[in-house]
């Protein structure tokens, strides 16, 4: 492999020590210069300016953007604002979401990647099938699901009628069908990813742990509860909090599935906040909603990480 | 595992393994068949008549769906970032990896801490930033800002971290500088993972959607996904057309993730072992 070095100097003539050294101190920060300047521009800036632009009356479209202080967040709290039914309406949507897809998606996979972690043939190629709709983008599945959750022309409603089941449920445009649709679709879609990821943490526990319960006469039920469980913690913290974050940031499956519908009872905050922003282009309200989701997402992870920490 | 059992096992696998792949295929047959018998009641399971009509109406649509240019459009976009990733997350992690700096942990931190940030926190002073820029509406705008991805450098840094020094202690005592040891030495042994991130970075530009919705508006401008959103209002229950657009839109993807599933896989996995 040295072989690929250019022309190189005869060994004797750098000292082991001095050449790491030697270069100048810049090096390090030039090598990071490329991803630092787009980290800057792109991620750090945008959370200050975001913050700027909240305590404004920012309208793209005009001229003038009047410093209003916290305006536009006691606005969100205030039931007289324009914004606040929307606004409140579009959380409900959103936590109505989480609350029931962030459990389907920390359980289901799991049970997955335990099936997946035994050994038998097929194992990864079973692995990759169950994986493949993540690699699909919401909008392919989103279009896919659309079609056939159509209550007339969908696969869904015609397979109910075959076997007998009622055929003519609105998946999209009726409650609760179309929760029922938005958290099957996405738990249809992500499992695979947050199994793969519990595969992962399954096999870095340790064999002689079980070898060791095994010698102490435990049962399947005690082998999971006491081994695979705790081996999994930080594991299962991580998909826990990853999930959350993902299920509060729904919106491709509702732009495309349900549209919001009916009414604007599955449409969700972000798709709220990107139609105020970006659409209606009231940016400094869209702003402010953006930061009390983030600081509400900040205290579910802090309060899920203090409960997983707890349990020491 | 006993006969009895060995099928009852596989049989369980192969059902669930319909429920993942049906929908899919389900759509690809959906894109084979007439407008009509697409509305038929209940629906054909193969076409009675397969026909490639809907691909035609796609192809030769209107002006508001240019789906090849769509296409044409996704590709670049996602190979151009995929490459920009590649570039600057590799200097990066290597730096982080291998090198002392003043600042080097707090950077590190900083850099993981927002994978964890939501994106939609951004979208609003990113739409502004990329206007300044003269960014919006075009390509550029889907290439550079989604390129600063955190992933990148974590993925990298923990291969590079796992890299015998051996290597790179020879090439200093033959003289090699900094930059001669990361393209000669470093970036030769990192091949599958470089590999891996560039079709996990690829995937994830390919298949973006809040943000070209928003921040493109001419239809010749458009990426699939935003595109297949105008499809489904354009064609509204001509489920063949959609479902061939959706089709367009996966054909890349799932040939990638056949090739490469088990990189694709290892590499998602190990996002979520320093959780």
């Amino acid at each position: 492999m040295v072989d690929v070095l250019p022309e190189a100097a005869t060994p004797t003539s750098a000292p082991v020590a001095a050449a790491p050294r030697r270069g100048p101190r810049l090096t390090p920060y030039l090598f990071m210069l490329p991803y630092a300047l787009l980290f800057v521009t792109f991620t750090l800036a945008p959370a200050a300016y975001g913050l700027w632009i909240s305590l404004h009356d920012w309208d793209y479209l005009l001229p003038g953007k009047p410093f209003v202080g916290l305006d536009n967040y006691q606005a969100l709290f205030s039931s007289t604002s324009p914004v606040f039914d929307f606004f409140w309406q579009s959380m409900q949507a959103t936590g109505i979401f989480t609350v029931f897809s962030v459990p389907l998606l920390v359980a289901v996979p799991l049970g997955i990647a335990l099936l997946l972690n035994r050994s038998f043939r097929g194992r990864t190629f079973f692995r990759a099938v169950y994986f493949a709709p993540y690699v699909l983008g919401v909008a392919v599945i989103g279009v896919l699901w659309r079609f056939l959750l159509d209550p007339n022309l969908g696969a869904v409603n015609a397979m109910l009628g075959a076997l007998g089941l009622p055929d003519a449920t609105a998946w999209t445009t009726g409650l609760p069908w179309a929760w029922v649709s938005l958290v099957g679709v996405t738990v249809w879609w992500t499992l695979g990813f947050n199994a793969v990821i519990y595969i992962a943490g399954l096999q870095d526990i340790s064999r002689e742990l079980y070898d060791a319960a095994k010698v102490d006469g435990a049962g399947r039920w005690a082998e999971f509860r006491h081994v695979t469980l705790p081996g999994l913690r930080p594991v299962l913290l991580f998909v826990v909090i990853n999930t959350i974050l993902a299920s509060s940031n729904m919106f491709g499956q509702a732009y495309l599935i349900t549209q919001g519908a009916p009414g604007v009872e599955t449409r969700t905050a972000i798709m709220y906040i990107a139609e105020e922003g970006l659409r209606s282009y009231r940016m400094g309200s869209a702003a402010a909603m953006s930061y009390l989701l983030t600081l509400a997402l900040l205290l579910i992870s802090m309060i899920t990480f203090r409960l997983f920490r707890t349990k020491d | 595992m006993g006969r009895i059992r060995g099928i009852a096992w596989y049989t369980m696998l192969g059902g669930l393994s319909l429920i993942f792949v049906a929908p899919v295929v389900w759509m690809i047959i959906t894109s084979f068949k007439g407008a009509d018998e697409a509305t038929r009641v209940p629906p054909t399971l193969l076409p009675d008549d397969p026909t490639t009509s809907a691909y035609d109406t796609l192809f030769t649509g209107s002006s508001q769906t240019p789906v090849l240019r769509w296409f044409l459009n996704s590709l670049l976009a996602a190979s151009g970032q995929a490459l920009l990733v590649l570039v600057v997350a590799s200097m990066a992690a290597y730096a982080l990896a291998r090198m002392d700096f003043r600042g080097k942990k707090i950077n590190f931190t900083m850099i993981i801490a927002t994978m964890f940030v939501p994106i939609f926190t951004l979208i609003i002073p990113n739409f502004l930033i990329i206007d300044r820029l003269g960014w919006l509406d075009s390509l550029w705008g889907l290439i550079i800002p989604g390129a600063a991805s955190a992933f990148g450098v974590f993925f990298l840094r923990q291969f590079f971290l796992g890299l015998p020094r051996e290597l790179e202690e020879a090439a200093v005592l033959e003289g090699a500088n900094s930059w001669q040891i990361f393209t000669k030495v470093i970036l030769p042994l990192s091949k599958p993972a470089l590999a891996t991130l560039a079709v996990i970075a690829f995937l994830t530009n390919w298949n973006d959607f809040i943000w070209p919705v928003y921040v493109l508006f001419s239809p010749e401008n458009f990426t699939l996904p935003p595109g297949l959103g105008t499809l489904q209002g354009a064609y509204n229950i001509n489920y063949p057309v959609i479902m061939a657009g959706a089709t367009l839109a996966s054909v890349p993807v799932l040939i990638l993730f056949v090739i490469s599933q088990r990189y694709i896989i290892e590499g998602v996995s190990r996002s979520g072992l320093k959780g």
